[in-house]
């Protein structure tokens, strides 16, 4: 067993455990991932590592936390593993390939456990998972989440999270899902699905900003967490750069999203004195070393409208005309209904409402719209512009049924009151830039599944 | 790991390609198989009869019923397999992406269930 530190230096118990903790959750991913890549089996290695970390959790407040506490919970861990595989052997369970893993496993534990959390992120993301198991897996797997926070989070039931994650993980070992980074003609394609896969677990804790539930809230932290992961082991890769810009910009106006009441308060309305300076000075660094690199993609994309919102700290102007410009790009790239949402809404920002409301009108096909709050909420606020009150009334009621959370649910019903003020007084105002606009794609509003 | 890929098509649109494409089709299947043999992957594969060539069994109650045709009528049918050995499912995946007849159905790739 490695030494450990000094018995002087030792603390408290309940600090001991505490801290012994706080080690243990930072080691996780790291642990995991590497258990996991040697056995093939995720499950297997879950089972190893909580035993390890059991077993910490009970010596290291009392023997002092080991000099090098990673070594420490591998070897408990490999050591369980290679147990179960014997014993399953000696009942002739053990495939030869699993053996074979394990043998490799059995070696000297390395000082410096290799980092495999960006091949197990790959596995997580793999084409052959079910895209809306991913983030869920990921969350699980890299950052140790169990299956209640994670179906709290994703609203679902606690016991189908579980269920999912349990037969996603024996996909992985039966189907063969290999522990590494994948060819590189398959590269982007990939790293896309693990990007993707870490803004859905940003999204599910950013739509519950405010809420009393603590772990969701906690959920965009994670993800930022993932994605300070990734940018560590592909620190030039520009998208993963954009991400993290992305999610940092957003996450920088958390205070100023609701009343001290719990009200919501739109982009356009929020106080900027409450977003957060340093977290948007590092989305600004992110993103410029991003653009540096001269690839341009949609997390960029979108990082970049958030600055051009975020320009509104300093300058007391959002730069409409640069986020009509910049959704256009991401319109092309991406073709999404999402973007097409963001695009007409600022388009009408710019004075060119009708153009918006054709790009509205030419999403009506599509049969995802019907049950997808920000479409009507954005049509009601532009049709108001042009004061068609009627269908803007109309529109303003569908965005209220289709919205689950009480705060904005409030904040569209004081938009159509308003609306309905302002036809009986028959004033037409010119109603703010954007106004009235829950924003698409950044309040975890992701499109509902055709 | 050993994996079996299952090739589906619709049979009538093959029946009813003209000479050539079918020799076209042939060829390219020739050298799929080759560059498995070359690749020293390969551990077996046919092509089947047509799906209409199938009779089914099940045994209910101990009495068996014999059914002429498939065991599930649907638009692609299980024409031809191959049974490979790949060291992962990226690997598998890259072979079956490579089979003549992914362009004109799908082929299913299932891990072989070591005993």
């Amino acid at each position: 067993m490695p030494s450990r530190s000094a018995p002087s230096g030792r603390c408290k118990p309940v600090d001991a455990g505490r801290h012994a903790e706080a080690v243990a959750r930072g080691l996780y991913g790291r642990l995991l991932a590497f258990v996991a890549a040697r056995t093939g089996d995720v499950a297997r290695a879950e089972d190893a590592l909580s035993e390890a970390f059991a077993a910490a959790l009970t010596d290291w407040p009392v023997s002092g936390v080991p000099e090098n506490p990673a070594a420490w919970l591998l070897t408990v861990a490999r050591r369980k593993v290679i147990d179960t595989v014997r014993r399953e052997r000696t009942r002739g369970y053990a495939s030869t390939h699993l053996q074979l893993l394990t043998e490799e496993l059995a070696g000297d534990t390395p000082r410096d456990v290799p980092d495999d959390r960006l091949a197990l992120m790959f596995v997580c993301a793999h084409p052959a998972i079910d895209p809306t198991v991913r983030a869920p897996l990921m969350l699980q797997t890299v950052l140790g989440l169990d299956a209640a926070a994670i179906a709290s989070a994703f609203l679902s039931a606690p016991a189908a999270m579980g269920q999912r994650l349990v037969r996603a993980k024996a996909r992985i070992k039966l189907a063969g899902i290999p522990f590494r980074l994948p060819e590189r003609a398959d590269l982007p394609e990939r790293f896309d699905a693990v990007l993707e896969a870490i803004y859905a677990a940003f999204g599910a804790g950013w739509s519950e900003a405010c809420s009393s539930e603590s772990r969701r809230r906690g959920l965009t932290q994670e993800a930022i967490w993932l994605g300070r992961v990734v940018v560590s082991l592909l620190p030039e890769e520009p998208e993963a750069l954009g991400l993290m810009a992305l999610m940092l910009y957003a996450e920088s106006r958390r205070a100023a999203r609701r009343t001290a009441g719990g009200g919501y308060v739109p982009l356009d309305e929020q106080d900027v004195a409450l977003w957060d300076a340093d977290m948007i000075q590092q989305a600004e660094t992110l993103l410029m070393h991003a653009s540096a690199k001269g690839v341009v993609g949609r997390f960029q994309l979108e990082a970049a409208v958030q600055s051009a919102h975020a320009a509104r700290r300093r300058t007391g102007q959002t730069d409409w005309c640069a986020i009509v410009r910049l959704y256009d790009t991401l319109l092309s790239l991406t073709g999404s209904p999402v973007v097409a949402i963001n695009q007409a809404v600022a388009r009408a920002a710019v004075g060119r409402t009708t153009e918006g409301l054709a790009l509205l009108d030419r999403l009506a096909a599509d049969p995802r719209i019907v049950t997808y709050q920000p479409y009507w909420a954005a049509r009601a606020g532009l049709l108001a512009r042009i004061g068609s009150t009627l269908d803007a009334a109309t529109a303003y009621r569908r965005a209220i049924g289709l919205e689950a959370d009480p705060a904005v649910r409030r904040f569209l019903q004081k938009r159509l009151i308003a609306l309905e003020a302002s036809r009986v007084r028959i004033i037409m105002t010119d109603e703010r830039s954007g106004a009235g606009y829950v924003e698409a794609g950044h309040d975890g509003k992701a499109l509902p599944e055709r | 790991m050993q994996y079996l890929l299952l090739i589906y098509s619709d049979e009538s649109a093959m029946a009813s390609a003209t000479e050539a494409d079918r020799g076209q089709m042939m060829a390219a299947y020739g050298a799929y198989t080759e560059a498995m043999v070359q690749a020293g992957i390969l551990k077996g594969g046919d092509r089947l009869r047509p799906a209409s060539t199938a009779t089914t069994i099940r045994t209910v109650d101990g009495k068996t019923a014999v059914l002429d045709g498939p065991y599930a009528e649907t638009k692609e049918q299980l024409g031809g397999y191959y049974i490979i050995d790949a060291p992962d499912l990226d690997a598998a995946l890259s072979w079956a992406e490579r089979c003549p007849g992914a362009a004109v159905g799908a082929i299913e790739v299932r891990p072989i269930w070591a005993m």
